[in-house]
């Protein structure tokens, strides 16, 4: 055996016995150092005859070779095992909760509305928008209100002390009607818009607030009648209930500011205990509606011979009651965080045509 | 208005049955709010003889009966005095429920002796008020016979709601009119009498208000006879809910209900004098039929004679001179009053009756003199008597309107294609005339003052046709994808309330109305509600935080830790009705826990980040605005502020004032924020949706901290203002990374520390540039009295 072999059968095993890199650098050093066992072996090299070398240089070589890979090899397995060690003795409990982080919510009358918005955008409506502390004028005698009209008690009108701005009497708007007028004033036909916002009627009740909101829709073209009212209205409902089984019934009714009126019932089952929308085993009153009447679209300032159209009017709370659930209306109003959480949505639940319309 | 079927088919001949009515009732506007069958809930009660009546042999005020209802002699323990052998009347069986009482009866042992059923008072019953005794039926009453069937109690009471504008349907003839037009039967022709007084009459009649009573009609009858009236009368009224008062007053009561016809009878002995329509005087007063007394002024119309009001005309009758059953002479009136007066001041005496709701939308002119005629003939069939001669003072307007329409008109409005003859057919089965020509002239019948004009025509022709039959026609739609329909201040609107949500924050919406106390603490209301309906909700409110600080309130008392709520709504002033995010935070900002230690309460940064966080939102140049301290009463003044651009407040934020917590009962430290969005300035145009160009700069940008010692009185904003000017090329941000005082730092001055970020634009700075630029931005600070910290 040359002294190379003895080395190598003497160093290989020192190596791979390392228990730790500082033990492992003292392998190095007495074999690689410069006073190293096999650094001295190659050493002898240059004292050597040309044929003598050409018998040794080769397992000298080898030999540091061999012992360097050892070495590398050794290391990374000893640096592998104390970064293992280091990173079990770094355990976390990954079970420890995370800090909250406060959860925002949207009106559930807020998210409707933006619904409705989406709905009647594709339909080509606008939304318009108009005061709540409203002149008695806009509330009711432009919307053919005559001044003793038993119609007018019915609305249980919240009166306002001051005057208006031109010293008339002023009310909280009883309905978003007066919008209607607004926009018809304002604005040359033909006019699609729907009118959302809040409204007052001094009634108060398990059912009743005294602040709720509407939905007001307007159509003033020509040639518009009550089977494009219909037309409208099961459109729109269908894409806000997100059924196609939505059954509309139509019934001949009153409102000053339509002619003929029409008030819309919508049929619904009762599944577990809860009215759902579709089908026709019952029928809820949920929206009025008619032909804008000739004295409104005169009162506007426009000729009843050329123009004509539909309005309707529904209850937000009342839709969105429906489609999600609630059952108490003066919850809506309490700000109760509890509520909020539960019946809100969340920022990103932004109604679109293509994410659907529903959250 | 609520009638029977049996009541209806007097005046329809029909075989519909009660859910063919319903439906179509529904159909053609009347709509049905309910109905019942006042027989079903006394199916288990049947006709009974006692046989055998004893003293109870423990109690003196009862009786043991043996009652046959047709399955042989039961016993039964019954405390009515009237109870006695061979009478009959109405035995419930054990496991019959007594609605009157709310029991379901059971065997039962009463003082010692068994008792299986009961016989049964009208009360009971409810089928009166009556419970002296038990109900006594005839001799000739079938025994075991189901007791609703042979009281004829199986009658449905239809409950419709008659819409403001229709007179006649608050009748059960017109309902019947209505009915027959559609198709659903016959109407039968009212058999209106002619009878011819044989005096004249005692009594001068006379309208001196002629603007508030066009007419007023008058008989006398002498010698009656005034007494209950007949059960099936007394029933029918009942059945709809009113009260069986005496034979005469029932009568008026049911030609009111079934021809829409308010009548009212006066006990001729108490009027002294002539009978007058006049003009109330101020003060006056009269006691009314329901027990309340009213004070009325100069508008209302009464009727009087020459001592006091009898009667609030067309409204309610006085109490004073009404029918007995002692009296023997009676006036009848029949007038037409004027609707709106009536209107009016019904709607001032807060006094709703069925004569109201029948004058205000305006009787039937046409129909005051079968009235009267009606009247007479009922009041001598009920209690005898000799008539007068009818007075007639003033005349009904009857005047029948005619209007030019055009058939096509019903598609054109309604959408649905109706034959002429149809549309005749119809309209001549409601009481219309129709010439036909181009264009037709169809004149309105007296008993419908809402038809005005064509669309009413229209409504007509296509209710009684049926709405069912109105096809769904889609609206014109415009070419290519829906197009935006928001506008700007809808769009902010959006962003605003999702972006706070987004934040954390959850959106309340809190009432409009608030108390003029909570008012007050804001600046006071705008607006006051004449008519609330309570304190709380008085005055229209001039900030959202009142609202929004109640419901932190009420979530605080429910047990909440944090409470962070805010709302899109409008304030209320005299001249506009601004649209304002309000913030509210209350409680603590972070909770307790392991990774952060104690909890912290919110205080007014937490607010000023909100508010510039919901600004960013909506596009306002956050990086131009102004912020100054104090934001006003409502507000802590050492801790808050307003953010402004130029001459307009966008936003105020801070510490809510300790004085308004406590207003409030509200446990603070509460933050708040209002964002005005209305003061937002326009955003600009542009390129549309095309960006600026821009390239990010090749060159590495360079940190440089600054500390500086500066007064303490001195705003950071100041120096951060200062030394972002210093070198408008060069310094990309400047932010503040540490505010210190203390230890190191001289009494009266803090320590700020900055970093500057420089960028480079061509080359890379050298380091004389960077030396420059430090220079001014030391320079810049110098200026307010900074100098740079060893």
């Amino acid at each position: 055996m040359s002294t190379a072999e003895a080395l190598k059968e003497q160093i290989l095993p020192e190596v791979e016995a390392a228990a730790d890199l500082t033990a492992l650098e003292a392998v190095r050093v007495a074999a690689l150092g410069k006073h190293g066992a096999v650094t001295g072996l190659l050493k002898t090299l240059g004292a050597m005859s040309p044929d003598e070398r050409q018998v040794q240089g080769p397992r000298i070589h080898a030999l540091r070779e061999a012992v360097t890979a050892a070495l590398a090899e050794r290391k990374a397995a000893l640096e592998a095992a104390e970064l293992d060690a280091r990173l079990a003795r770094e355990r976390i409990d990954v079970t420890l909760p995370v800090r909250p982080a406060p959860r925002g919510s949207v009106h559930p009358v807020s998210q409707v509305m933006d619904e409705l918005a989406e709905i009647f955008a594709d339909m080509g409506f606008t939304v318009s928008s108009g005061p709540e502390v409203e002149t008695d004028w806009y509330n009711f005698t432009a919307l053919n209100f005559a001044d003793d009209h038993p119609a007018r008690a019915m609305h249980d009108t919240f009166y306002l002390d001051e005057t208006g701005p031109d010293g008339g009497k002023m009310v909280l708007r009883t309905h978003t009607s007066p919008v209607q007028i607004r926009v018809m004033t304002s604005q040359q036909p033909p006019i699609y818009s729907v009118m959302p916002g809040r409204v007052y009627r001094s009634d108060s009740d398990a059912t009743h607030t005294p602040m709720f909101h509407q939905v007001e829709g307007l159509v003033i073209d020509k040639g518009i009648t009550l089977a494009h009212l219909k037309w409208t209205l099961e459109t729109f409902l269908k894409a806000f209930f997100e059924r196609d089984d939505i059954v509309l019934r139509l019934r001949p009714s009153y409102f000053p500011f339509t002619e003929p009126s029409a008030e819309v019932d919508v049929g619904y089952t009762i599944q577990n205990g809860r009215r759902v929308l579709g089908g026709s085993d019952h029928w809820m009153e949920l929206l009025g509606s008619g032909m804008v009447h000739p004295n409104v679209i005169r009162n506007c300032g426009l000729d009843p011979d050329e123009w004509q159209g539909f309005a309707f009017g529904c209850g937000i709370d009342r839709l969105a009651m429906l489609k999600y659930g609630m059952d108490d209306l003066r919850a809506f109003f309490d700000g109760d965080l509890r509520w909020l959480r539960h019946y809100g949505f969340a920022s990103l639940d932004v109604p679109t045509l293509s994410g659907g319309l529903g959250a | 208005m609520k009638f029977t079927l049996s009541w209806l088919k007097e005046h329809l001949d029909t075989d519909a049955s009660l859910e063919e009515v319903v439906e179509r009732l529904n159909s053609l506007g009347l709509e049905v709010e309910g109905v019942d069958n006042p027989g079903e809930k006394l199916a288990a009660f049947k006709v009974a003889e006692i046989l055998t009546a004893e003293r109870h042999p423990q109690a003196d005020k009862l009786q043991v009966l043996t009652v046959d209802a047709g399955e042989g002699p039961m016993q039964v323990v019954c405390g009515a005095p009237n109870a006695r052998a061979g009478m009959k009347g109405v035995f419930g069986a054990p496991g019959a429920y007594v609605p009157g009482s709310g029991i379901t009866l059971k065997i039962a042992a009463i003082r010692g002796v068994e008792s299986r059923g009961m016989m049964c008072s009208v009360r009971e019953l409810e089928l009166g008020e009556g419970h002296d005794g038990i109900i006594e039926l005839p001799d000739d009453a079938p025994v075991g016979a189901a007791f609703p069937d042979y009281a004829g109690l199986n009658d449905a009471v239809i409950d419709v709601s008659v819409n403001p504008n229709r007179p006649e349907a608050m009748g059960v003839y017109g309902i019947a009119r209505d009915l027959a037009a559609s198709g659903l039967g016959t109407l039968k022709p009212i058999d209106i009498p002619d009878i011819t007084g044989t005096f004249p009459s005692p009594v001068e009649i006379r309208i001196e208000d002629k603007e508030g009573c066009k007419a007023f009609y008058g008989r006398v009858i002498r010698g009656v006879r005034n007494g209950p009236s007949p059960d099936w009368l007394a029933r029918r009224l009942q059945a709809v809910g009113q009260r069986s008062i005496s034979a005469l007053v029932d009568m008026t009561n049911y030609i009111t209900l079934t021809y829409g016809r308010p009548l009212h009878v006066y006990d001729l002995a108490k009027l002294s004098g002539a009978v007058v329509a006049r003009k109330a005087k101020p003060g006056e007063q009269v006691e009314a039929l329901n027990g309340k007394t009213y004070t009325l002024d100069e508008t209302m119309t009464v009727i009087a004679d020459d001592v006091a009001v009898h009667d609030i005309g067309g409204i309610m009758g006085g109490e004073h001179s009404g029918v007995t059953e002692a009296t023997t002479d009676i006036l009848i009136e029949c007038a037409w009053f004027d609707p709106h007066a009536i209107t009016r001041t019904g709607q001032k005496l807060a006094l709703a009756s069925d004569a109201r709701s029948r004058f205000e939308r305006g009787a039937d002119p046409a129909f005051v003199e079968p009235g009267i005629q009606l009247a007479t003939k009922w009041a001598l069939d009920l209690a005898g008597g000799e008539p007068s001669e009818v007075v007639r003072a003033g005349e009904p307007p009857i005047e029948r309107q005619t209007f030019a329409y055009r058939p096509q008109r019903c598609a054109a409005l309604a959408g649905i294609d109706i034959p002429e003859d149809r549309q005749e057919e119809i309209l001549r089965s409601l009481g219309f005339d129709v010439a036909r020509g181009n264009p037709w002239q169809v004149t309105a019948p007296t008993f419908r003052p809402d038809i005005h004009g064509e669309a009413d025509i229209v409504e007509e022709v296509a209710r009684v046709h049926g709405f069912d039959k109105i096809p769904s026609t889609p609206l014109p739609r415009a070419d290519g994808v829906a197009r935006p329909t928001a506008t700007p201040e809808q769009l902010i609107e959006r962003r605003a309330r999702r972006s706070a949500a987004a934040r954390g924050l959850n959106e309340a919406i809190t009432w409009s109305f608030i108390s003029e106390a909570e008012a007050a603490h804001f600046g006071g209301a705008a607006w006051t509600i004449a008519n609330p309906i309570s304190d709380d909700l008085k005055v229209m409110r001039p900030s959202l935080l009142p609202g929004l600080i109640a419901a932190a309130r009420r979530n605080r008392a429910r047990g909440a830790d944090s409470v962070r709520l805010f709302e899109v709504g409008r304030r209320y002033f005299k001249e506009s009705e601004p649209l304002t995010v309000g913030v509210i935070l209350a409680g603590e900002a972070s909770h307790r826990h392991w990774r952060s230690g104690r909890a912290t309460p919110f205080d007014a940064f937490d607010a000023k980040d909100e508010a510039l966080a919901l600004l960013a939102a909506v596009g306002a140049p956050v990086d131009n605005l102004q912020v100054s301290a104090g934001a006003g009463e409502t507000y802590h003044p050492g801790r808050s502020g307003k953010l402004t651009l130029g001459k307009a407040v966008l936003a105020e934020f801070g510490e809510l004032h300790p004085r308004i917590l406590k207003a409030f009962d509200l446990d603070g430290p509460a933050t708040a924020a209002q964002i005005f969005l209305d003061a937002l300035p326009p955003r600009r145009g542009g390129n549309g949706r095309m960006r600026p160009a821009y390239t990010p700069p090749a060159l590495q940008a360079v940190k440089r901290d600054f500390a500086f010692l500066v007064p303490e009185t001195l705003e950071a904003d100041r120096l951060l203002r200062a030394v972002r000017g210093a070198d408008k090329a060069a310094i990309a941000s400047v932010s503040l990374f540490d505010v210190f005082t203390g230890q190191g730092v001289a009494q009266g001055e803090k320590s700020l520390a900055l970093e500057v970020v420089l960028q480079p634009t061509d080359k890379s700075f050298t380091d004389d540039e960077l030396k420059a630029v430090g220079d001014r931005i030391v320079a810049a600070a110098g200026k307010l009295g900074a100098r740079l910290r060893d």
